[in-house]
């Protein structure tokens, strides 16, 4: 009887001390299960992929990674998803801003055209590039077999991901405090480079690392269109692929791994970029 | 006169929220714009400020024609209800914003600022970020910023609207002290006739899109010009064809006197200093308030058989003949 009474007592104790670093049953329990499921589905295959690239050593890794071919895939995909990823950092804005500010005829209309590029099977993108600038282009132009056509794929497939993450951003923000600093003479352009922008950084900042991640790994949109030319329009994706059909399986891990560490070093660096964004104004 | 409105319109789809407006508004006063939400009183300060435009009419600024004049050019102080603050700026860049933009040397913002800080007493809190803050805090920095620019007006929106009660009454207070202290032409918009009774030289009562009336606040309250104005600047009660204030009756037990209404006592409430009685008549309920000390001495309570009358040296101000449309109303 006494005990019982007693029982409570130390696990009031104990729930309250979750403050200072330790955790109920509850949370521990949840983070656990958190913990669980993201390395089942994420850092042990991650951990896998690394492992194989290096099977054959590091010398056997590094050649994978400098093989001429290889070489130009990662120059090819990285570059593109970079340039295709600054172009959407100006134009996802723009059209968030319209989507957000303007109200025109049709805007319910592109309200969903918008997400589009993304709801789509790649492939069924693919196929509509090539249709529309392939080799029979109803509008005479034909990019096929260009780095131009790898460009564009990517561009056509990352649309969505800038203007989704600043729209909602852009929706919330206090206007009045454009209205104060238009009051305090500040001009239209200023008071969004140092009132606005600093608000919805974060959000282009997020939209940017998902379209460059997106570019990076695109494989269906380009395929058709681009002719997977070795040396000018093979893409690391098609580099794996025709690695694991010759049987290069570490190869293949090689590249994979190179494009793991190039994807982190651009999350972290536009985090960086967002945060001093964000402190100076 | 300081800031002059001629017929000013202003339409928001089929709704309009200022008809035909003009009014002169003083230099170097505080003035109120006073009257219910969504009479336009919101509207008209943001016209002057350039923040909306005037479907027609004019707008001049110590004598510079503004009607078509960009916020930037305007030189008003603007503040908001909800302060609008550069919530990723420290408060001292806050408060410094307004001198960036005008490319003023960087010391001489400084002291600026500093000043600023100290008039608002916020020299402690200058490297904080306005999220730091409380809401007094932070609104008292949307003021020093607004003044950092010398503004020719000062313009303030529900100031303190989104404050609680004490602070209100403190920030008031602290608005009024500082208005004689730096005598700018300030405009401040407001939904509490206490606030703009206290605070205010010159009340403009807005209602619907029109001006009700234009004074001081004792002339407001001494001489409604309509029962609008007098219904929405104090309590009021009717007493047979009468709309007075509840403080202007009195309550006699012996019956005799002219003008003396019978009736029965049916709820008595202090609220400090004061107290409510409420007086059912034959067909109506009149409510007095009384002093603690004149209710002790009438010595009444509940159920008690009364007789209420306008206090006989109340004036030729007290109380409103009102029209018989809004007996029937209320």
């Amino acid at each position: 009887m006494t005990s019982a009474t007693l029982a409570p007592a130390p696990t009031a104790l104990k729930r309250r001390r979750g403050r200072d670093g330790r955790l109920t049953r509850t949370s521990g329990l949840g983070l656990g299960i958190a913990m669980l499921w993201f390395s089942l589905l994420v850092l042990i295959p991650l951990a896998a992929v690394v492992t194989t690239a290096v099977t054959g050593g590091w010398s056997g890794f590094w050649d994978a990674v400098t093989n001429e071919q290889t070489a130009a895939a990662i120059r090819l995909t990285v570059g593109t998803a970079f340039l295709v990823t600054l172009v959407n950092i100006v134009m996802g804005t723009l059209i968030a801003w319209v989507l957000v500010r303007d109200r025109f005829f049709g805007q319910r209309a592109l309200e969903v055209l918008i997400d589009i590029p993304f709801a789509l099977p790649t492939i069924v993108a693919g196929l509509v590039l090539l249709s529309l600038y392939g080799p029979d282009s109803p509008l005479g132009v034909d990019i096929a077999n260009t780095r131009i056509a790898v460009f564009l794929a990517f561009l056509f497939v990352t649309l969505p991901f800038i203007v989704r993450t600043v729209q909602p951003v852009l929706a919330e923000l206090d206007r009045d405090a454009e209205d104060a600093a238009a009051s305090l003479g500040a001009s239209r352009l200023t008071t969004f480079r140092r009132i606005t922008l600093p608000s919805i950084a974060p959000a282009i900042a997020a939209g940017a690392a998902l379209s460059f991640a997106r570019g990076v790994s695109e494989y269906g949109s380009l395929v058709l269109l681009s002719g997977n030319l070795p040396m000018r329009t093979e893409v690391t994706s098609v580099r794996i692929l025709s690695s694991i059909e010759n049987d290069n399986l570490p190869g293949a891990a090689a590249v994979a791994t190179v494009l793991l560490a190039i994807s982190f070093v651009v999350i972290v660096a536009l985090d960086i970029i967002q945060r001093r964004v964000v402190r100076r104004g | 006169m300081s800031i002059e409105i001629v017929n000013v319109t202003k339409r928001f789809g089929g709704f309009v929220a200022l008809d035909d407006v003009s009014v002169s508004i003083p230099s170097g006063q505080l003035t109120a714009l006073l009257g219910p939400s969504g009479g336009g009183k919101s509207t008209l300060l943001r016209i002057i400020a350039g923040l909306e435009h005037a479907d027609t009419g004019r707008i001049e600024i110590e004598g510079l024609e503004a009607t078509d004049l960009a916020p930037q050019k305007r030189n008003v102080g603007f503040v908001f209800q909800h302060y609008a603050a550069f919530k990723h700026l420290s408060v001292r860049r806050n408060v410094a914003f307004g001198l960036e933009i005008r490319r003023r040397p960087k010391p001489e913002i400084r002291k600026r600022v500093d000043e600023l800080l100290e008039l608002v007493h916020l020299e402690q809190f200058a490297d904080r970020l306005p999220s730091q803050l409380s809401g007094g805090q932070r609104q008292r920095m949307a003021l020093a910023r607004a003044l950092a620019v010398e503004p020719t007006v000062l313009l303030l929106d529900e100031p303190f609207g989104a404050l609680d009660a004490k602070v209100r009454k403190e920030l008031r207070d602290w608005l009024r002290r500082l208005h004689d202290e730096v005598n700018v032409t300030t405009v401040f918009v407001t939904h509490d006739q206490e606030e703009a009774l206290e605070v205010a030289d010159e009340i403009v009562v807005i209602n619907d899109g029109r001006i009700e009336q234009i004074g001081t606040p004792d002339q407001l309250y001494d001489e409604p010009a309509n029962d609008f104005v007098m219904r929405f600047l104090g309590p009021v009660t009717q007493l047979g064809e009468h709309l007075v204030r509840p403080h202007d009756l009195e309550i006699v037990t012996d019956g005799s006197g002219a003008a003396a209404v019978a009736g029965r006592v049916t709820r008595i409430v202090r609220v400090g200093f004061e107290v409510r009685v409420e007086v059912t008549t034959e067909d109506q309920v009149v409510l007095v308030t009384l002093t603690r000390a004149k209710f002790l001495s009438l010595g009444i309570e509940t159920g008690a058989t009364v007789s209420v009358r306008i206090v006989p040296s109340g004036g030729a101000g007290v109380g409103r003949q009102i029209r018989a449309a809004t007996v029937q109303t209320s």
